[in-house]
């Protein structure tokens, strides 16, 4: 006989079913088909979708998409790293502190917080202003590539900060200690146990950050002012404005297919020590 | 077992109950665009015709007639632009106007009526109309605002708001080049969007909704707008004027129809005659800002509004401008491929 444990767990698989596994299947099949009649019961199957989508101008959107995407990823890990290594420094209550304060932005609405950068990064908000008092006169930043880069950086960061951070409080300071008492110097502890023994957590922080900003639409839409468009911004453009579903779903196909080379390559990376701890995925 | 049954039910009650519902009063529904009609004319209107509105909202025709189209549900009264008229007509969708049922109708002005999307007026009822130009900050721009060309002026580099939308900013970019704004020909398009392509870098940002704020403000020069939006900016901040270019732009007429399958009908031309009203047609105009064909309307309006050139559109302006047809499919593919190049395009 099953136990309780495996019955609760039938809620959640029902909805995984529904909820995940049967529109993604969806959205394999529409990503085949060309200009259905579903009244008529006429579909036609169908690759031209996604050989629309070899076209320089969208593989060169892909390109901008990835670029963008890896740009942010690494500033949030040149942030949280050296943050994520003071705060496990910290003693005990104000490391939960700290951590709670990174936390607490993200209380509020993802849109509302990008809505108020596009107030402060206006030619009339307040850093432009500030800018402005050092002598650097009508300076934008809204509708720049550098805001777009700024609100993935900003919306993405505790991604990254919370598995680095959980990854360096697991490290034994036994482990540390012994490698000073063995005369290594500070920068190889660094390089030789620090920094192998938090990797998985650096591996799913940078995926959590990269994930969804390549796949961003809001941010690009509103601080790139629909200048830089994103990947994200033609799925919802073909989904939404040109009502080309077939189109929009072997695009979103093919960035899923490079998300989960992407997070092969991860796990590669880590290799086992993905059981280490540390990692969200 | 019982009892969770028990709970359960007892848990149902309330929503069975507001189901069912007491109220027997006719009900009408109706479909429009969002922020085009005073919520408190149609509570007025439930009241003295003892009746209940379903008030719906869309962003676009093409919304409205893919859910006209596909949707179980029915509607009484439809707010649709002129080519979408004629593609309602055109597929036997709406229900010709017994017009003794709406004797406000004289209180529209003859240039609104009889136009080429609905000749004779047998299927639409004239609601609001607009032509689409370029609202100004007249501190800033010191060059005439006459002509479309200058959006493409490149001393007014990242001061320019462009509008997101396919047709509308595709057809700036026709008009400036002496095309019609109902182009056909894939060379002309495509001559078109190499023009937007080239306009990019001077421009700001292609937005639907921010303009207000960022022509307030004063960090944007000038944006492509609607008359009616235009209308409505310049009564909340000064320095502030609005044109259209001598190139001819796009005019639209937003016309009352009722679809075939409408329920309630008789109810639904009562509807559209008090929205033609003197007194309630002037709310909905300080309310909505567009232009309004109902004459009787703008002489109860506050003079303020006469001096809006958002508002008070020029006639000449209008004569000059084109309605936008119901392209084809195969020329909307190229429209839209032209669109998906200037968007990714630097």
């Amino acid at each position: 006989m099953k136990s309780f444990k495996e019955y609760i767990a039938y809620p959640y698989g029902l909805w995984m079913l529904i909820f995940i596994a049967v529109p993604l299947l969806v959205v394999v099949w529409f990503s085949f088909l060309s200009n259905p009649d579903f009244k008529a019961g006429v579909y036609t199957f169908t690759l031209d979708n996604y050989q629309e989508f070899m076209d320089p101008v969208y593989l060169e959107l892909l390109y901008r998409s990835f670029l963008y995407a890896v740009i942010a990823t690494v500033i949030c890990f040149i942030i949280a790293y050296p943050l994520g290594n003071l705060i496990v420094s910290l003693p005990g209550h104000r490391q939960n502190l700290m951590i709670v304060l990174m936390i607490i932005p993200m209380w509020v609405n993802f849109l509302l917080r990008t809505y108020a950068w596009m107030v402060l990064l206006s030619g009339s908000g307040l850093i432009s202003q500030f800018l402005g008092l050092l002598g650097f006169r009508d300076v934008s930043l809204l509708y720049t590539q550098s805001a777009v880069i700024l609100g993935m950086v900003y919306n993405f960061f505790p991604y990254m900060l919370l598995p680095i951070y959980t990854a360096l409080k697991k490290i034994d300071p036994d482990l540390l200690r012994a490698a000073t008492d063995l005369g290594a110097n500070h920068f190889q502890m660094f390089v030789k146990i620090k920094v192998p023994l938090s990797l998985p957590g650096i591996v799913s922080g940078c995926m959590m950050v990269f994930m969804p900003a390549v796949s961003t639409f809001v941010i690009s839409n509103l601080l790139g002012g629909g200048k830089y468009m994103l990947v994200g911004n033609l799925i919802e453009q073909q989904f939404l404005t040109l009502n080309n579903w077939n189109f929009g779903s072997a695009i979103s196909m093919v960035l899923m297919t490079i998300i989960f080379l992407v997070l092969g390559i991860a796990r590669l990376i880590t290799g086992k020590e993905l059981d280490t701890g540390g990692q969200l995925l | 077992m019982k009892k969770i049954v028990l709970i359960l039910s007892l848990l149902c009650l309330p929503f069975l109950a507001g189901g069912c519902g007491s109220d027997d009063r006719a009900e009408l529904t109706v479909y429009n665009w969002g922020d085009y009609m005073d919520p408190e004319v149609i509570a007025q209107f439930e009241e003295e015709y003892n009746c209940r509105v379903n008030y719906e909202t869309f962003t676009s025709n093409e919304d409205m007639y893919v859910k006209v189209k596909n949707s179980s549900d029915t509607y009484d009264v439809l707010v649709p632009s002129d080519y979408m008229i004629e593609r309602l007509i055109s597929e036997d969708m709406l229900r010709p106007i017994a017009k003794d049922n709406i004797p406000n109708l004289a209180n529209i002005d003859a240039s609104a009526q009889n136009l080429p999307f609905d000749p004779g007026n047998q299927y639409s009822v004239p609601y609001f109309y607009g032509v689409l130009g370029i609202v100004y900050n007249t501190a800033q721009v010191t060059d005439p605002v006459d002509s479309w060309n200058l959006l493409w002026n490149d001393k007014y580099a990242s001061k320019i708001l462009m509008y997101d939308s396919i047709r509308d900013s595709m057809g700036a970019s026709l008009k400036r080049l002496g095309f019609s704004m109902n182009e056909t020909s894939e060379a002309n398009i495509n001559a078109a969007r190499d023009a937007l392509i080239a306009q990019k870098p001077l421009v700001m940002a292609y937005v639907t909704d921010n303009v207000k704020s960022l022509m307030a403000s004063g960090d944007a020069a000038m944006a492509v707008v609607y008359s009616g939006d235009a209308a409505i900016i310049m009564s909340e901040t000064d320095n502030l004027d609005f044109a259209v270019p001598k190139e001819g732009s796009n005019a639209f007429y937003d016309n009352f129809v009722i679809p075939k399958n409408a329920q309630n009908p008789e109810l639904a031309e009562q509807f559209i005659n008090f929205m033609l009203t003197p007194e309630i047609a002037a709310r909905n105009i300080e309310y909505v800002g567009y232009s309004s064909p109902n004459t009787p309307a703008l002489a109860l309006l506050d003079a303020s509004w006469s001096n809006n050139s958002g508002f008070n559109i020029d006639k000449e302006d209008l004569t000059r401008s084109e309605i936008f047809k119901d392209l084809p499919s195969d020329v909307m593919d190229i429209y839209n491929r032209a669109w998906t190049e200037i968007n990714v395009s630097k």
